[in-house]
């Protein structure tokens, strides 16, 4: 698409997109160093996931301002439009992601006084799932690539079938030694807030077919949580 | 209401910006005749700045504008008071030369109006009876940088000698912009400049501003809030003759503090 | 509902074609009424042209009579080897009847002879004199030459006059009638160009009598006039237009000089005998105070025209003028004057024509002289083309019939060629806006 005439709106539209990317990458790392904390039972690493989480917050309250402001001085239609809202969407939807990052974190700090148990391997193979989504959805928004925001969205089923099956390894867990309870549903707690991480980058998808087509990502979303109804 | 907008607009260092401002008004009060137009304005426009003066039909806006450059004068009837100074020297000094004056401000209209001269002669103008060229050399270069500054040299430059008004409506009052940069002027008053334009030549007209404000100081007139906010830094709302806010555009426009300049800017009267 | 809207839909439908119809007939109506106002004017113009014309087309030719000249120096009287004064001096009328009598040898008697010479013009002469005085070597030579014959020829041959002695009016008895057959089938007596009625000035003699002095006259008067009333009617115009104060005094101004363009012309003339001859003590019947008498009356006019056009230069461009930095007066000349220029113009060329085709005031100065001399300049008394046209009109001679509808002729061609350089310079200063 050619450039606005006038250059410094290109400008700030570009600025938008960089914010978003530089939280994405902050909160994919937030993510992968809780997971590094938990599967090592690092403690200082979790505690540091835990402080920088405020620096994710803050650049949301940035990106906030900033859009307000687009809206307000630029009168954006169109795609100009779909691309603020987006990024109004999209970045508290890193938020959030960042704020469960750093809650897998806080518990991870807890978990590592137990003594450790078989089932953290699953939760991070779940976890591992999650971060390719989490990093093919950013990589989408960089590139504007629906396809690829579709197939993340399609994954999403993959994510919920994992988490069923492993809230019954679990529980199957807790059943054979109840000594493992505590750290058991800590881990539970974990497995959930890694599962909304996968949902959140799910919405990140719908958003980004949202920006680039200009309708809605048609359908129900593929639903695997048979373990709620239950 | 006199209260509310002193209250509102008046900055407590006042006194001290006064010093950085380029243009700076102080109680200033225009009467055409009987009738009170502008009422105890305070106004200061800042250097390299883009000001916007904003609000409904006879609020006074252009009335203000049309001080600076003082031509006012021209109308028999229109009587000003008060103070306004450009650098701190008072425009309407008896000892002000007002052709000077219109050298350092110069202003472009709301109704695109080139002369009915060529392109060349029509930039060369002002240059010229200021005798800001020795030679023609000299006025051929101050004739092509204002060109180029104003955009327009591209798609001029093989008929420089074709009439002015034989341009589009776009065209022509970049002419005019250029027309009016080749005097050197310090700032920059635009009237309504693209209210005649469609929305593509608005755009043009638009990046030239954000351009020029490196070098020039600006303050546009506008009848579109929605300009007002694309282009401007500062913007001044007008209301009934009298100054009811002014601040930093994008809080104007995402927090305003006045409640008729929320109404305004809604749309919600006016 | 529907049902009350379809019924009155029905008649209103009606009215609304009928009230059309008639509107187009009014409009019909309109246009044919101004097409034949239109030919009404142009037939009363071409009437006018074509009575005119018809009248004075006959003036540009005249009889000529062709002799056999012999340059006898004992008839002219000089001696061989005489020097310019002498022979200009010399009895040139009397070559030109030997000539002729040359032509009839059985003519022998004196009154008969006195009767033949009269058939020629009493300028006969003054062709030969020229001739000789450009080669004195043709002094004994022979030459054919063509001699314009009397006034009363030239009428009888034209039809003016009748060719039968014997009807009142005419001019030539019997014995001339059958000299001017024989020499009309030797084809030497025949109507040819008359450039003396293009290069003299007036006389007594039709023959002689030409225009040349009214149009040189004519051209100095209006160039008095345009020269003077041109730049004080436009300096007028501009003050008061533009840098007048908008009071009393200026609105008295102006409703002086509305009220002057209605003024009588031959009041203007008075004044001039009153101040310029009287009391400025100028040459009187010169083009100098013909052209002081012709500017007051047309200041008015070109002030009008001038303050009009001035007014419709829109106020855009003095606003951008002045937005520039530019003083009032350069806004002025460099961009009002400029677009005004065509109005100006043409407020000039109608000024010009009427003073032009003005008489009365001028014959109040006295340009009603009887001048011979063409005018070398501005302060030599002269006359105009209309009062040359009066003079003639008043004649009783019947040659100068013709000779006035020339005249006009003339003046309308002068008329035309002005109104012509004044349109081209118009369209030059043309500019689109």
């Amino acid at each position: 698409m050619t450039e606005h005439t006038v250059k410094s709106y290109d400008e700030e539209l570009a600025h938008l997109t960089n914010i978003i990317a530089r939280m994405g990458g902050m909160a994919e790392a937030q993510f992968a160093a809780a997971l590094q904390a938990l599967g090592r039972r690092d403690s200082d690493l979790a505690a540091r996931v835990v402080a920088g989480d405020a620096r994710v917050d803050e650049l949301e309250q940035e990106i906030q301002s900033f859009t307000v402001r687009l809206l307000a001085l630029r009168q954006p239609v169109a795609s100009d439009l779909r691309h603020i809202v987006a990024a109004l969407k999209i970045s508290s939807e890193l938020e959030r992601i960042a704020d469960y990052a750093a809650n897998v974190a806080k518990r991870t700090l807890v978990l590592n006084q137990l003594p450790a148990v078989k089932p953290v391997s699953a939760v991070l193979h779940l976890a591992r799932i999650v971060q390719e989504i989490l990093k093919d959805i950013l990589d989408a928004y960089i590139e504007r690539d629906v396809e690829k925001a579709i197939r993340v969205w399609n994954r999403d089923e993959e994510v919920d079938d994992m988490y069923t099956g492993l809230f019954r390894e679990l529980i199957t867990y807790m059943m054979e030694d109840p000594r493992t309870i505590t750290a058991c549903t800590h881990l539970m707690f974990m497995a959930k807030n890694i599962e909304r991480i996968g949902d959140h980058a799910t919405n990140i998808a719908e958003t980004l077919h949202f920006l680039v087509v200009g309708t809605p990502l048609k359908g129900a979303r593929p639903k695997g949580n048979t373990v709620e109804a239950e | 209401m006199a209260h509310s907008s002193a209250a509102v607009a008046a900055n407590p260092s006042a006194q001290a910006d006064r010093r950085l401002a380029k243009v700076s008004a102080r109680d200033v009060n225009v009467y055409y005749g009987e009738k009170h137009a502008l009422k105890h304005v305070e106004l200061d426009i800042r250097a390299n700045e883009v000001t916007a003066l904003i609000g409904p039909s006879g609020c006074g806006k252009s009335t203000f504008l049309r001080c600076i450059n003082r031509m006012n004068d021209l109308i028999e009837i229109a009587r000003v008071a008060g103070s306004l100074t450009l650098d701190g020297d008072d425009i309407y000094d008896r000892k002000v030369d007002v052709v000077q004056l219109r050298a350092r401000v110069g202003m472009v209209f709301q109704k695109p109006n080139p002369f009915p001269k060529s392109i060349y002669d029509n930039v060369a103008y002002g240059p010229r009876i200021h005798g800001m060229a020795k030679d023609q050399t000299e006025l051929d270069e101050i004739v092509m940088t204002s060109l180029e500054k104003a955009g327009l040299l591209a798609e001029v430059k093989d008929r420089l000698d074709e009439p002015g008004t034989g341009l589009s409506g776009g065209q022509q009052q970049r002419l005019c912009i250029a027309r009016a940069i080749a005097v050197s002027p310090e700032v920059i008053l635009m009237d309504e400049p693209c209210s005649a334009l469609d929305p593509i030549a608005t755009a043009k007209v638009e990046e030239l501003i954000d351009e020029l404000r490196e070098n020039f100081t600006i303050v546009i007139v506008t009848h579109s809030m929605q300009q007002a906010a694309r282009v401007s830094q500062r913007t001044a709302f007008f209301h009934l003759g009298e100054l009811v806010e002014v601040g930093d555009t994008e809080q104007i426009f995402t927090n305003p503090q006045h409640p008729l300049t929320q109404g305004y800017i809604t749309g919600r009267f006016g | 509902m529907t049902e009350m809207v379809e019924q009155t839909s029905a008649p209103a439908a009606e009215a609304v074609a009928s009230r059309l119809k008639r509107r187009y007939a009014a409009e019909r109506r309109f246009q044919f009424r101004g097409m034949a106002a239109i030919a009404i004017a142009l037939g009363f113009l071409a009437l006018l042209l074509v009575s005119i014309v018809s009248k004075g087309m006959t003036a540009f030719t005249q009889t000529q009579i062709q002799v056999e000249v012999t340059f006898d120096a004992g008839i002219l009287g000089v001696a061989p080897g005489a020097d310019k004064e002498a022979l200009a001096a010399g009895d040139y009328l009397g070559l030109a009847k030997a000539a002729l009598w040359a032509r009839f040898p059985d003519v022998t008697g004196r009154v008969e002879r006195r009767q033949m010479a009269a058939l020629l013009s009493p300028s006969a002469g003054d062709s030969l004199r020229e001739m000789v005085q450009a080669d004195p070597s043709l002094i004994g030579a022979t030459r054919k030459v063509w001699l314009p014959a009397a006034d009363s020829v030239d009428m009888t041959n034209k039809g003016f006059l009748p060719r039968d002695p014997k009807v009142e009016g005419a001019r030539l008895n019997e014995a001339q009638l059958a000299w001017m057959g024989t020499l009309e089938t030797g084809n030497v007596l025949s109507k040819r160009f008359n450039w003396k009625f293009i290069t003299s000035g007036d006389s007594r003699d039709p023959t002689q009598a030409g225009v040349w002095g009214a149009v040189v006259g004519s051209f100095y008067s209006v160039l008095v006039t345009l020269l003077l009333s041109f730049p004080l009617g436009v300096a007028t115009a501009v003050y008061l237009e533009e840098f007048a104060p908008k009071n009393r005094w200026t609105d008295l101004i102006e409703v002086n000089i509305n009220n002057l363009a209605a003024v009588p012309s031959i009041v203007f003339g008075l004044l001039g005998l009153a101040v310029f001859l009287a009391v400025f003590g100028l040459p009187r019947s010169a083009p100098m105070v013909g052209g002081l008498v012709l500017t007051l009356m047309t200041l008015p006019t070109i002030i009008i025209a001038a303050r009009a056009a001035l007014k419709a230069v829109p106020p855009s461009i003095r606003e951008a003028a002045l937005g520039m930095g530019s003083s009032k007066l350069q806004m002025v000349t460099d961009h009002v004057l400029p677009l005004a220029l065509p109005g100006i113009l043409t407020g000039t060329i109608l000024g010009m024509a009427r003073a032009l085709g003005e008489s009365a005031p001028l014959l109040m100065i006295g340009m009603v002289a009887f001048i011979v001399d063409i005018p070398g300049g501005p302060m030599d008394p002269a006359t105009v083309l209309p009062v040359q046209v009066y003079l003639w009109a008043d004649s009783s001679e019947r040659a100068f019939v013709e000779k006035t509808s020339a005249a006009i002729i003339v003046l309308l061609l002068f008329l035309a060629a002005m109104n012509l350089a004044a349109i081209l310079l118009r369209k030059k200063f043309e500019r689109r806006w």
